[in-house]
C-alpha cells in the first residue's frame, strides 16, 4: 500500500507541476503579446543573456569543432575518406553541436542566473511588491527575459556555427595538412541553407526553454536561501533535459520530411 | 456608511492547515487599524488576502463596497492603484536606485519622465525625513532604518487612499522604532489615508492605532479602541499585551498552562 501510495503521490505531483508550468507558459505568452512591452528591459537582457554568453559559446564551439575534425579524420582514415572532414564538421556543427552545445552552455549560465535573481526577488517579497505597485510580474520580469533569450540564442548559435567550423578548419589545415582553400570550398559546397536555418530554429526554441525554466523555477521558489539554491539547480537540470528532448523531437520533425 | 475595507467570514487553508477560520473585520475611512497576534496567527495571510496576493477559500473581502475576491486582473489593477504597502523588509528592488524604487509606480504605470520622477522621489523622501543625497544609492547601501523609510516613501509616493504596513518596526532599535511610528502617524494624517498595520510590537500599537484587533488561530477574538485595549479584562488580550508566557494563548507547538504567570517549583 505504501508503495502504491508513493507511486500515486509521484504522479499527482508530476501532473500538478505540469499543470502549473502550462499555466505559467500561457501567462507568459499572453504577457509577451499584450502591451505594455518593456523594450528597455528586453535590451538590458539581450546584453546580459546574449553578449555576455559570447565568450563561453565561442570557446565551446571552437574546441568542439577541433575535436570533431580529429574524430572524423581518424574515423574516416579507416575507409580512406579523410576528405569528408570539412563537410561532416560543417554539418555536425550547424545542425546539432552548435545549437545544442551552445544551448547547454547558455542554460548553465543564464538559466541559473535568472532563477537565482527571480528566486531572491520571490523570497524577499519583491515580486509581491511589484504586484502591489500595479505591475504584472509576468510582463515586467518574465516576458522580457524570454523574449531576449529567444532572440539571442539563434545569434549565439550562428556564432557557434562559424567558430566551430573555424575550429575544424584550424585542426584540419594545421594538424592534418589539408589545403585551406580546398577545405573552405568543400565546406561551402556541401553546406546548404537548410542546414543552418534548422540549427537556428532549434536555437530559438532552446532560448525560450532556457529563459522559461529559469523564470519558472525562480518564480515558484520558496524557503529562503536553500529554496533559491534548489530553484537554481532545478532550472539548469530541467532546461538541459528539455533542450535535449526538444532537440530530438525537432530533428525528427525537420529531417524526416 | 460603507466601510473602506470589510472582511466577512474569510477562510484560507494551506493543505490541512487552516490559517484563517472566519475572519470578520471592518475598517472605516481614515481609520488606523492595527492587527496584533502572535507568530503563526494568520496576520500576514490576512494582509496578503486583502492585497490580492493570496485568494481566500471562501468569504468576502470588499474595498469601498466592491468585492475583490475573484476580481479580474483589470478590476484588481483599479484597486491596486489606491493601495500602498510597506513590506516587513522593505522589499526594495535591488536592481534599481532609490529614486526609481520610490517613483516606481509613477514611472511604470503613468509613464512619468526621469526629471519628474526624481522630483517625486525627493518629495516622498522628504516626507520620511530623508534627503536627496540618497537618490542614486542602491538599496544594498542603506541601513535597516533607511531601508524601512525608503519603503515607506515608496508606499506613500502615489498618495494612496489605503496603506498597509507589515510589521513596520520589526528588527529596528527602540529609537528607530519611535521614528518609524511617528513617520507613519504623520504621513497618514497628512494624506488622510486608511491604514491597516500588522505587528506584535505594543509600542507601535499605542503610537499609531485608532482601533486594534487581536487575531488568534485565524479568528479575530477581540477588537476595540486603544482606550478599550488598556482597560480590557479579556484574558487573551491581557496575556498578549503584557507579554506573559502563561495564559490562554497557546504558543506554537506547545500548550502552556492557564495558571497565573508564576514559576512553579520543581
Amino acid at each position: 500500500m505504501t508503495f502504491l501510495a508513493t507511486i500515486g503521490a509521484f504522479f499527482l505531483a508530476f501532473f500538478a507541476q505540469s499543470g502549473r508550468l502550462s499555466v505559467f507558459v500561457g501567462q507568459t505568452l499572453a504577457a509577451m503579446l499584450r502591451p505594455p512591452i518593456y523594450f528597455r528591459i528586453i535590451g538590458q537582457q539581450i546584453i546580459r543573456i546574449g553578449y555576455f554568453s559570447l565568450p563561453v559559446v565561442a570557446l565551446t564551439s571552437f574546441f568542439t569543432g577541433g575535436a570533431l575534425a580529429i574524430q572524423i579524420y581518424y574515423g574516416g582514415n579507416q575507409f580512406n575518406s579523410e576528405a569528408i572532414v570539412s563537410s561532416i564538421v560543417a554539418l555536425g556543427i550547424t545542425r546539432e553541436l552548435g545549437p545544442v552545445l551552445g544551448g547547454l552552455m547558455v542554460a548553465g549560465r543564464v538559466s541559473a542566473a535568472i532563477a537565482a535573481e527571480i528566486g531572491t526577488m520571490r523570497v524577499t517579497e519583491q515580486i509581491d511588491a511589484l504586484t502591489t505597485l500595479s505591475t504584472n510580474p509576468h510582463k515586467y520580469l518574465v516576458a522580457p527575459r524570454v523574449i531576449a533569450a529567444t532572440i539571442c540564442m539563434p545569434v549565439l548559435a550562428l556564432v557557434a556555427d562559424i567558430i566551430g567550423i573555424f575550429g575544424g578548419f584550424v585542426v584540419g589545415t594545421q594538424s592534418f595538412g589539408f589545403n585551406a582553400a580546398i577545405y573552405v570550398q568543400r565546406t561551402i559546397n556541401f553546406l546548404t541553407v537548410d542546414d543552418v536555418t534548422s540549427g537556428l530554429i532549434k536555437a530559438a526554441v532552446f532560448g525560450f526553454i532556457i529563459a522559461m525554466m529559469g523564470c519558472y523555477n525562480g518564480y515558484y521558489s520558496k524557503g529562503g536561501a536553500q529554496g533559491v539554491g534548489r530553484a537554481t539547480t532545478n532550472a539548469v537540470v530541467s532546461a538541459s533535459i528539455l533542450i535535449l528532448a526538444a532537440n530530438y523531437l525537432m530533428t525528427a520533425l525537420l529531417f524526416s520530411a | 456608511m460603507t466601510a473602506k475595507i470589510a472582511l466577512t467570514d474569510v477562510h484560507k487553508s494551506f493543505g490541512t492547515k487552516d490559517v484563517l477560520r472566519g475572519v470578520n473585520l471592518q475598517v472605516e475611512t481614515g481609520q488606523s487599524l492595527v492587527v496584533i497576534g502572535g507568530s503563526g496567527s494568520g496576520k500576514s495571510v490576512m494582509l496578503k488576502s486583502i492585497l490580492g496576493l493570496l485568494t481566500p477559500d471562501r468569504g468576502s473581502i470588499k474595498i469601498d463596497g466592491r468585492e475583490t475576491i475573484g476580481l479580474a486582473r483589470r478590476g484588481r489593477a483599479d484597486i491596486d492603484h489606491q493601495v500602498g504597502m510597506l513590506f516587513q523588509n522593505g522589499a526594495l528592488f535591488d536592481s534599481l536606485p532609490v529614486w526609481k524604487n520610490v517613483a516606481f509606480r509613477a514611472i511604470q504605470n503613468d509613464g512619468m519622465g526621469e526629471s519628474d520622477a526624481r522630483d517625486l522621489a525627493v518629495d516622498a523622501l522628504k516626507r520620511v525625513e530623508l534627503g536627496p543625497e540618497l537618490l542614486d544609492l542602491s538599496p544594498a547601501a542603506l541601513s535597516g532604518g533607511m531601508h524601512k523609510r525608503v519603503g515607506l516613501a515608496r508606499a506613500i509616493a502615489s498618495k494612496p487612499e489605503i496603506i498597509f504596513f507589515d510589521e513596520p518596526t520589526t528588527g529596528l532599535d527602540p529609537i528607530m522604532t519611535d521614528v518609524i511610528n511617528h513617520l507613519i502617524r504623520n504621513c497618514v494624517q497628512e494624506l488622510g489615508s486608511t491604514t491597516v498595520t500588522i505587528t506584535h510590537d505594543m509600542t507601535s500599537v499605542r503610537a499609531i492605532a485608532d482601533k486594534t484587533a487581536l487575531l488568534y488561530k485565524g479568528e479575530i477574538i477581540w477588537q476595540g479602541t486603544t482606550e478599550e485595549l488598556e482597560g480590557s479584562d479579556d484574558p487573551f488580550l491581557n496575556q498578549f499585551i503584557n507579554g506573559l508566557a502563561h495564559g490562554p494563548i497557546e504558543v506554537e507547538g506547545q500548550k502552556l498552562d492557564t495558571a497565573p504567570n508564576t514559576i512553579e517549583a520543581v
